[in-house]
C-alpha cells in the first residue's frame, strides 16, 4: 500500500520560500536577478485595457449599419474626449440634428457596419505589482513574472480573508487559549499585525476595523460572524479579494479553537518584527493557505534543511481537525496498519494520538494534520 | 494518444489486460480490468493523491503511485520505471492498454454564448454540459445584462474556452455578430498559460461565418463547426461536443501539468470525467431500455445525467459537493432544510462552525454517528437542489411552433416542458463518495428516496467503488470488456422503492397491497400513511406487488386506480414509502425528530446507540 499522507500546515522558523509574481497579462518588469526588493516595492507593471463602452450608432441615428461610415465625424483609432461628437446625421432642417456624443475619454476601438456598432476603450490603467516579501529577486520571465526569495520563519494558516498586507507584529494575548477582546485593540495597533489567542468576536472585529489594524492572526472565529463581517454566506472557499478593512487568519479552524502552542510560541518569539501576511485561500485543486511570512533580517537565503516527509511517523505532532476532538494538539503515538471499525461503521485506516494530558484517543488517519516545519526540535 | 477525441483509434491487439486511471481534482483512482475465462472483471484497486499541483507539477507522478498501489496488491508488474509495460509480456508482466479520464485543475471550464438565453443559450449550454464542461456562464443577447457588463463579465472571467452559437442557418446575422465583437472586445484570457490563445468554437448561424471569423480569428484559436440549432425545431450538438473534446486535448489539456506526458501515455484519448460518466450512463439506459437519473455526486459538483425517451441530458451543479462546496450547500438550501433531515437537537452556531471546518478540511470523514447523520442530511439537499437544476435545464427545445387541437384548450402546455418525469423514471443510478462509501447500503439509498422522491415503482443502484469513468473511457474502445466490468463489478443493485403519490394523516390508509415472493408465497397487508417498510429481496430476484391505492392515491394509473407492477430486488430490498408525495416533514421539531427516529428505526438506516 502506497504511503498515505494527510498534508499538513507549516509551522517553522527557519525557512526559504519563493513567491512568483505574475503579472496578470505582458507588461514590464522593474527589477533584475540579484535585485534585493522591500515587500512595498513594485517590482512589475502592465497597462490593463481600459473598460469598453459599446454604443450602437445606427440604432440612435436610425440609418442601416452599413451606412454609419457615412455619419461618423471620427474614426477607428481615433481619440475622444468625454462628450464630444462621435456621429451626426445631416438633416435638411437644422432642428432634426441629431448628435451622438462619447460618454467616455479613451479611443474608437472598432467601427461595426454589420452591427452598426461602435466600440469605445477607456485609457489603460496602470497596474503596478508589489514584491510583497523583502527579500532577493532570483527569475525573472520577461514580461510575465519575477520570483522573490526570502529566507524567514513561516505560520501557514487554514483559513483567511483578505489580501496581501505587511506590518509589525503585536502579541495582545499572554496565552494561546485566551480570546482576543475589543478591549486589546488601541490606536496605537493601527498598521500593525495583531496576534490573538482562541477567538475573535465580532465586536472585536469591529473595533479591528475602526483601529485600522492591516491583519488579525487568531485561532477561530464563529461562522455566523464572519457572515455578519462579509455581508454573505461564503459558499466555497475561495479567498483573498475580501475589503473588510484588515487581513484575517485563521490557524485552526471554525469555533473557538486555542492557537497552536507552537505557532502561538513561534509569533510570539518574533513580535516586533515586521510580516508580510496575505489571507488568500484557496481550497480546491492548487491549494493555497493564508500565510504568515517573518523575512529574517540578514537578506541572505540560506537553505534550509527541509527533510522530505515520507508519511506519518509516530512521534509527529498533529491537530485532530475534526469533532468530537475537533482541534486537539497531541502526539502520533501508534499507526495500527489493520482497517478499524469506527462509530459510524465504516471501515477506516486509523491511528492513535496521545494528547497533553497524557489520554490516548484513536482517530482516523484522515482526520488529523500534521503540525509541520522545525520550530520544536 | 493524441489522435481525435472524437474518433477513438480502432485497436485491433487483444486487450485482456485493461488499467484505466480517473484523475480527480484530489485523488487519482486505478482500477485494474482481466480477462478470466470469457469474461471481463476489476480485480485491483489502488489511488493516490492527485499531483497537479505543487511541488510535483505533473500530474503522471500521482498516476504511476495509484499504478504501483495495484502492483503490489496484483503482483503484477506493470510499471518499469516511469513507463507503463504495454502490452502484456507474460502472465505476470505488463498490461495491454492504460486509459484514462480526468477532472484534475477543475475540470473543463466552458462559457457559452447565444442569441436567446433560453434557446440558442440553452443549445449551446446542453453542448457544453455533455461534453462533460462546467459552464460558469451563459452570455445572450437578451440576458438582460448591459453590452458592457457583458464584456466585462468575458474578461473576468477565465475559461479554458468559449462556445458561440445563436441564429438559425439562413436568419439574421447582426446579434452573433454583436456577441463577437463584444468577446473580441474583451480579450478573453484562459486560465492557465498567459501566451497561448484561448480556444473559442463558432457553432452559430453559417451565413455569419465569415464576419465572425474576420472579427475573432486573430484574437482566438477559432474554429469553426456545424450550427447546433440550425432550424429552431432541431439541435445538432454533436459537431459542437466533439470539436470540444478535440480541443480539450489539444489546447486545455497541454497547458495543465504533465498532461503532455500522460497523452503519451495513454492508448486512447483521455476524456473529461464527466463526458466518460456520460458515456456509461447513456450505454445502460439504451441497451436496457430504460428511463433513467444518474448521480455523481463529488466534492465540488454534483454531476446529473437522464435519460428520458432516449434523449441524454446532462448537468453539472458546479458549486453543490460534499467537502469543497458543502458550505455553498448550506447557503444554497438554508439551514432549515438540512436540519429537516437530522434526527437530533444541535444549536445553529455549532452546526455552522462544523460544517465551515469541513470546507476547510475537506478530506475528513465523519468519526462519529450524528456526524454522519448531518453529512447525510447535507447530501440529501445537495442531491435535491442539483436535481432541480438539471430538470430545468433538461427540457424539450423552447421556442417551437407547436400545434394544437381543441383537445388541448384545458391543458395549454408551453414548449420547454422539463423532460424528467418521475413516474415514468426506471431506474436512478448513485455515484461519488457519499453515496458509494456509505456505512449501510440503506443509506444511499435512502438518501435518494428522500432527495428525489421517485414515484410509483423505481430501481435504485449505486457504483461499488467508483469506477463509472473508467468504463467510460474504456466502452470507446471494447464495449464489452465496458459492459461485463459494469454488470458484474461496478452497478450495485440496491433494490426497488414504491412511493404512491398522494397525502393522508400519519395512520390513514394509503393503499391495500398483495406481495407475491419468489417463492410463491403471497402476503396481503396494508400500508398507512407515514409508514416506510422494508422487505428483504435479494439481487436477482424479483417479487409481483399488486397496489390498491386508497381514494385519490395515484400509483401512477390514476387515483384509486389498481397496479400490478414486477419489482426488482437488491442488496437492501423493496422499500414501501407510505410518507406521501409530495414528502412533507413535520413542520415543528420533536415532530420532526420523531417522524425521522421512526423512518430511520424502521429501516435500520444506523446502528442503535448503546
Amino acid at each position: 500500500m502506497a504511503h498515505s499522507y494527510t498534508p499538513g500546515l507549516t509551522v517553522t522558523d527557519h525557512t526559504v520560500v519563493h513567491r512568483r509574481r505574475m503579472l496578470p497579462l505582458p507588461g514590464t518588469l522593474l527589477v533584475q536577478v540579484g535585485d534585493r526588493v522591500r515587500s512595498d516595492q513594485v517590482v512589475a507593471q502592465a497597462a490593463l485595457p481600459g473598460k469598453v463602452f459599446p454604443i450602437n450608432l445606427a440604432n440612435q441615428l436610425s440609418v442601416a449599419p452599413s451606412e454609419i461610415n457615412d455619419y461618423l465625424i471620427k474614426k477607428a483609432g481615433d481619440a475622444v474626449a468625454i462628450d464630444e461628437i462621435l456621429a451626426e446625421n445631416k438633416p435638411l432642417i437644422k432642428w432634426f440634428k441629431t448628435e451622438i456624443r462619447s460618454p467616455v475619454a479613451g479611443t474608437i476601438e472598432s467601427v461595426s457596419s454589420v452591427t452598426g456598432q461602435v466600440l469605445l476603450r477607456e485609457p489603460p490603467r496602470l497596474l503596478q505589482l508589489l514584491a510583497y516579501l523583502d527579500g532577493t529577486i532570483i527569475e525573472t520571465i520577461p514580461q510575465q513574472d519575477v520570483v522573490v526569495e526570502t529566507t524567514c520563519s513561516l505560520v501557514q494558516g487554514i483559513f483567511g480573508i483578505g489580501g496581501e498586507t505587511s506590518g509589525e507584529i503585536v502579541m495582545v494575548v499572554k496565552a494561546p487559549d485566551e480570546p482576543l477582546t475589543p478591549g486589546h485593540l488601541t490606536p496605537a495597533m493601527k498598521g500593525k499585525v495583531v496576534i490573538g489567542g482562541s477567538f475573535l468576536s465580532a465586536d472585536a472585529m469591529t473595533q479591528a476595523k475602526a483601529v485600522g489594524v492591516a491583519g488579525l492572526v487568531v485561532g477561530g472565529i464563529h461562522d455566523e460572524d464572519l457572515r455578519a463581517l462579509l455581508g454573505y454566506d461564503l459558499g466555497v472557499a475561495i479567498t483573498g479579494t475580501e475589503q473588510v478593512g484588515f487581513t484575517l487568519i485563521l490557524t485552526e479552524g471554525f469555533g473557538t479553537i486555542p492557537m497552536a502552542a507552537k505557532t502561538f510560541k513561534l509569533l510570539s518569539a518574533h513580535a516586533g518584527r515586521k510580516a508580510s501576511i496575505s489571507g488568500a485561500t484557496q481550497i480546491r485543486a492548487g491549494v493555497i493557505r493564508p500565510e504568515i511570512i517573518i523575512p529574517q533580517g540578514d537578506g541572505q537565503a540560506r537553505r534550509a534543511a527541509q527533510p522530505q516527509r515520507e508519511g506519518i511517523r509516530r512521534g509527529d505532532p498533529v491537530r485532530i481537525i475534526r469533532d468530537p476532538m475537533f482541534g486537539r494538539i497531541g502526539e502520533v503515538s501508534a499507526l495500527p496498519p489493520e482497517l478499524m471499525k469506527i462509530p459510524t461503521e465504516s471501515e477506516v485506516r486509523v491511528l492513535e494520538v496521545t494528547l497533553s494530558d497524557g489520554s490516548t484517543v484513536v482517530v482516523p488517519r484522515t482526520n488529523i494534520e500534521v503540525i509541520e516545519g522545525a520550530w520544536a526540535t | 494518444m493524441t489522435v481525435s477525441a472524437s474518433t477513438p483509434p480502432k485497436i485491433d491487439r487483444p486487450l485482456n489486460v485493461i488499467v484505466a486511471t480517473d484523475c480527480g481534482s484530489t485523488t487519482t483512482k486505478a482500477i485494474l480490468i482481466e480477462k478470466v475465462g470469457d469474461e471481463y472483471r476489476q480485480t485491483y484497486r489502488g489511488e493516490a493523491p492527485t499531483t497537479v499541483e505543487a511541488p510535483f507539477e505533473d500530474v503522471t507522478r500521482g498516476v504511476l503511485n495509484a499504478i504501483a498501489e495495484i502492483e503490489e496488491l496484483s503482483g503484477r508488474k506493470i510499471l518499469d520505471g516511469d513507463k507503463i509495460i504495454t502490452p502484456c509480456r507474460d502472465d505476470k508482466t505488463g498490461v495491454d492498454i492504460y486509459i484514462s479520464t480526468s477532472s484534475a485543475g477543475g475540470g473543463l471550464q466552458m462559457m457559452v454564448t447565444g442569441v436567446v438565453q433560453n434557446m440558442t443559450g440553452e443549445s449551446a449550454q446542453r453542448a457544453a454540459l455533455g461534453a462533460g464542461a462546467i459552464v460558469i456562464d451563459v452570455l445572450a443577447a437578451n440576458d438582460g445584462r448591459l453590452p458592457h457588463e457583458k464584456i466585462e463579465r468575458i474578461r473576468s472571467m477565465r475559461p479554458d474556452m468559449i462556445l458561440m452559437s445563436g441564429g438559425t442557418d439562413g436568419g439574421a446575422v447582426t446579434h452573433v455578430v454583436e456577441m463577437a465583437e463584444y468577446i473580441a472586445a474583451a480579450e478573453p484570457r484562459p486560465r492557465f498559460g498567459v501566451t497561448y490563445k484561448l480556444p473559442l468554437i463558432y457553432a452559430g448561424n453559417k451565413e455569419a461565418q465569415p464576419q465572425v471569423r474576420t472579427i475573432l480569428e486573430n484574437k482566438s484559436a477559432l474554429v469553426v463547426t456545424e450550427n447546433i440549432r440550425p432550424v429552431l425545431e432541431r439541435e445538432n450538438l454533436a459537431p459542437a461536443r466533439n470539436k470540444i473534446h478535440d480541443l480539450f486535448l489539444e489546447h486545455v489539456m497541454q497547458q495543465a501539468p504533465g498532461y503532455k506526458k500522460l497523452i503519451d501515455m495513454t492508448g486512447a484519448p483521455i476524456m473529461p470525467t464527466p463526458a466518460a460518466v456520460g458515456l456509461i450512463m447513456e450505454a445502460i439506459a439504451k441497451r436496457e431500455h430504460l428511463n433513467l437519473i444518474g448521480v455523481d455526486i463529488g466534492g465540488a459538483t454534483t454531476d446529473v445525467f437522464s435519460v428520458f425517451d432516449g434523449v441524454f441530458n446532462r448537468t453539472v451543479s458546479a458549486n453543490l459537493g460534499m467537502s469543497y462546496s458543502v458550505s455553498n450547500v448550506l447557503a444554497e438550501a438554508g439551514l432549515a432544510n438540512i436540519m429537516r433531515w437530522v434526527p437530533l437537537t444541535i444549536d445553529e452556531q455549532t452546526l455552522r462552525n462544523r460544517i465551515k471546518n469541513k470546507m476547510i478540511r475537506p478530506t475528513t470523514i465523519p468519526q462519529t454517528l450524528d456526524e454522519l447523520q448531518i453529512e447525510q442530511a447535507i447530501a440529501r439537499e445537495a442531491l435535491r437542489l442539483a436535481l432541480i437544476h438539471h430538470k430545468s435545464l433538461a427540457t424539450g427545445l423552447k421556442g417551437v411552433q407547436q400545434e394544437r387541437t381543441i383537445s388541448d384548450v384545458f391543458e395549454q402546455q408551453t414548449s420547454g416542458k422539463t423532460l424528467i418525469d418521475m413516474l415514468k423514471l426506471d431506474l436512478i443510478v448513485g455515484s461519488g463518495g457519499i453515496l458509494s462509501h456509505a456505512p449501510r447500503r440503506i443509506q444511499s439509498m435512502l438518501m435518494m428516496v428522500d432527495a428525489y422522491e421517485p414515484t410509483g415503482c423505481t430501481r435504485l443502484s449505486v457504483d461499488s467503488i467508483f469506477m463509472m469513468p473508467h468504463l467510460g473511457v474504456l466502452s470507446t474502445i471494447n464495449e464489452q470488456a465496458a459492459t461485463d466490468v459494469f454488470v458484474r463489478d461496478c452497478m450495485i443493485y440496491l433494490g426497488t422503492c414504491v412511493a404512491p403519490i398522494g397525502q393522508g394523516k400519519d395512520g390513514e390508509l394509503c393503499a391495500d397491497y398483495e406481495m407475491t415472493w419468489p417463492d410463491g408465497k403471497t402476503m396481503k397487508e396494508q400500508l398507512k400513511f407515514g409508514e416506510l417498510r422494508l422487505f428483504p429481496l435479494e439481487s436477482g430476484a424479483q417479487a409481483t406487488i399488486k397496489f390498491q391505492p386508497a381514494k385519490g392515491v395515484n400509483m401512477g394509473a390514476g387515483a384509486g386506480v389498481a397496479v400490478t407492477r414486477e419489482v426488482q430486488g437488491g442488496v437492501v430490498g423493496l422499500l414501501l414509502d407510505g410518507r406521501g408525495r409530495p414528502l412533507l416533514l413535520p413542520a415543528d421539531q420533536p415532530g420532526r425528530v420523531a417522524a425521522l427516529t421512526k423512518w430511520f428505526d424502521a429501516v435500520r438506516l444506523y446502528p442503535t446507540v448503546k
